[in-house]
């Protein structure tokens, strides 16, 4: 089996607080391969967005340190390469797409412009040449009149435009990765459902590796082939999404599955309770030597507080971190 | 009795009744000519009987959260009357409002911003029954630990300021603090669109609890239909300040029939079904117009799949299709 073109391995990052140290990441290990949509879903605090940064050299140093593991792109280590080398990635090689696309986008410039200073910095184009890739790609994330709309600035474009800006400028270099972090949450439904159908075109067409990062399970079953679950900034469970979502192993999984009242198409007369994930996610300062998960879990035995599980497979690369499962 | 909230008697509760509500920004001059006129709410009725949960659903500028805030009269009210139970809270002013919003009272969406963080979570709590002069002096700090024991807060947080709690458990406050003074409606703004997904299970489960313990009617406003199926009995579809559709809720979701309905729903990802149907879901187009400069005809008519040329030019009513479901729609 060949490589996968990205791969996390075993990566660990450490932040320091005014609580004492924080693991943040805790040997997370992950894969995606070209055209393949990864997603990693759990709650806030639970690492999804810190494994984006760490993806993208952007850890913030102080505090935070990556402490050990190993990032490969296509076989070449990203962890510990100098600043220079990862600006030359970050935009080219690695896109981002961030949450916010209003305090992402810089409202001084016109969007064209924008997309276009990649171009002109990654690719040595002239600003002529950046500019026509610029509307070429806006009219390929569906924006109507590219010409006109590349004049504009962010605050003349509604949210889902300026959604679809991010992911123009993300995508103007041909990246082989693109990180999508929660790049719906702030959009309408109808839009949200765009811009998921414009992402899955868009890597059709180009190849690109997703890594999608979210809280929302229906977003993943719409659109990821894989899935990672994460809690305190281990990795719980990971597996194709039908194997995950059909028949969750961890309890963490199935409790993110159940807990959301889902629309359904036929809806019951009776309605009943919702399961609840007793609890609140823990402070990451004080884990102590068990599952981080115990204190929250129904399905807690003894070993549960004295040793961490370790990811362990089932079948079908179907991996549950979970002692309950495994004994 | 002070202590009395959790045996209220459900009797008392009266009925939500809104008519023709009309909420318009902007018009008049300024010294640039004619300001705009914005039709945040344009002709909303719709009632909700006691102890029920009624939904509003629709996207950012459909004019939900407006609605909520003219019932609550907390923005002008430019036409319309809104009645709960033998009160007209749209006809009431000054001291007579302040009187009456013992009975109704709402629920924010951010639980950080909408608790005071100088003060500590007792006084939170303890401010309406102050304010309102609810009970004797020295029983209102009991009546505050009994509140705070009822949405599933230990008395000895009463002491804390809001930083101290997660955001799930500042909900719960902010509950409490809606609970306080015995009101018959409570008027939830996307109560739980700011908490995280696990969290998200506890407070709604609480409020259906407090709400077959009290009998309290529940005007919910949320754009996750996921969670508007869950809790909500009757639930509207607003669109530009409209309604478009209405039904119980067993109806809207398996019968839907305003397009727009339809296509909200197929938006919603969902962990039921298999991926080929969802790519061949009806996809809406482009944003909705904006409410300045409406269109003459179907305010959806721009968007809609199915549009004909009559449906820019007439303005639909709200038509009722068979008992209870209402749908503004010429071509239905």
């Amino acid at each position: 089996m060949s490589d996968p073109l990205l791969s996390i391995d075993n990566i660990v990052v450490d932040f320091k607080t005014r609580a004492g140290k924080a693991r943040v990441l805790d040997h997370v290990s992950l894969e995606a391969g070209s055209g393949e949509i990864l997603g990693i879903v759990g709650e806030s605090g639970c690492g999804k967005s810190m494994t984006a940064l760490s993806i993208m050299g952007l850890v913030p140093d102080p505090p935070g340190k990556v402490t050990s593991g190993s990032i490969k792109l296509d076989g070449r280590e990203l962890v510990g390469l100098d600043h220079d080398s990862l600006r030359k990635i970050r935009g080219k090689d690695i896109g981002m797409i961030f949450q916010e696309p209003m305090s992402s986008l810089n409202p001084v410039f016109t969007v064209g412009e924008q997309i276009a200073e990649s171009v002109r910095l990654h690719e040595g184009a002239s600003p002529k040449a950046a500019m026509a890739r610029a509307v070429e790609m806006l009219r390929a994330v569906d924006i109507p009149e590219p010409e006109l709309r590349a004049k504009s600035y962010p605050h003349q474009l509604s949210g889902g435009m300026r959604q679809r800006v991010m992911i123009a400028i993300a995508l103007a270099c041909r990246p082989r990765v693109l990180i999508a972090d929660e790049p719906t949450t702030a959009l309408d439904a109808t839009v949200q459902a765009q811009i998921f159908d414009l992402l899955q075109d868009l890597q059709r067409d180009m190849g690109t590796a997703i890594i999608l990062i979210t809280h929302d399970m229906g977003a993943i079953a719409e659109l990821a082939d894989r899935v990672a679950v994460m809690y305190a900034g281990r990795v719980v469970e990971k597996g194709t999404v039908d194997a995950v979502l059909s028949a969750p192993q961890h309890p963490y999984t199935k409790g993110l599955i159940t807990c959301v009242p889902h629309l359904e198409p036929d809806p019951p007369e009776i309605r009943e309770e919702l399961l609840e994930i007793p609890g609140v996610v823990p402070a990451l300062t004080d884990l102590g030597f068990g599952c981080a998960f115990a204190p929250r879990c129904n399905a807690r035995i003894g070993q549960c507080d004295t040793s961490k599980p370790a990811l362990e497979t089932s079948a079908d690369a179907h991996e549950t971190a979970c002692w309950a499962v495994s004994s | 009795m002070l202590g009395s909230v959790v045996m209220r008697d459900t009797m008392r509760n009266s009925a939500l009744e809104v008519e023709g509500l009309k909420v318009h920004f902007g018009g008049g001059r300024s010294m640039f000519g004619a300001k705009p006129t914005i039709h945040a709410v344009d002709g909303v009725s719709f009632s909700v009987p006691a102890g029920r949960t009624f939904g509003i659903v629709g996207e950012s500028g459909s004019g939900k959260t407006t609605t909520a805030l003219a019932i609550m009269r907390l923005v002008h009210i430019t036409e319309g009357r809104v009645m709960l139970g033998d009160t007209v809270i749209s006809d009431l002013e000054k001291e007579d409002l302040r009187a009456a919003r013992r009975q109704f009272q709402i629920v924010f969406q951010d639980p950080y911003s909408s608790l005071d963080p100088r003060k500590r979570a007792g006084e939170i709590v303890r401010e309406p029954l102050d304010l309102m002069k609810i009970g004797m002096p020295e029983e209102r700090d009991a009546k505050v630990s009994e509140l705070f024991a009822q949405v599933g807060l230990r008395p000895e947080q009463r002491a804390l300021f809001p930083h101290q709690f997660s955001g799930g458990q500042r909900q719960r406050l902010g509950l409490a603090r809606a609970l306080s003074t015995e009101p018959d409606l409570i008027v939830c703004d996307e109560p739980v669109s700011a908490l995280d997904v696990a969290i998200q299970a506890q407070i709604l489960n609480l409020m259906a609890r407090l709400q077959r313990e009290l009998g309290l009617t529940y005007l919910f406003i949320s754009h996750d239909l996921g969670v508007v199926q869950h809790i909500c009995d009757e639930i509207a579809v607003m669109y530009l300040g409209q309604i478009v559709e209405q039904a119980d809720r067993v109806t809207l979701f398996t019968n839907p029939q305003h397009p727009y309905t339809k296509a909200l729903l197929a938006a919603v990802p969902t962990v039921h079904g298999n991926k080929p149907d969802r790519r061949n879901r009806v996809r809406l187009k482009g944003d909705p117009p904006s409410p300045v400069n409406l269109p003459k005809g179907c305010r959806f008519a721009s968007r809609c799949p199915i549009a004909e040329a009559r449906c820019h030019e007439t303005l639909p009513e709200l038509f009722e299709r068979s008992e209870g479901h209402r749908v503004a729609c010429l071509l239905v």
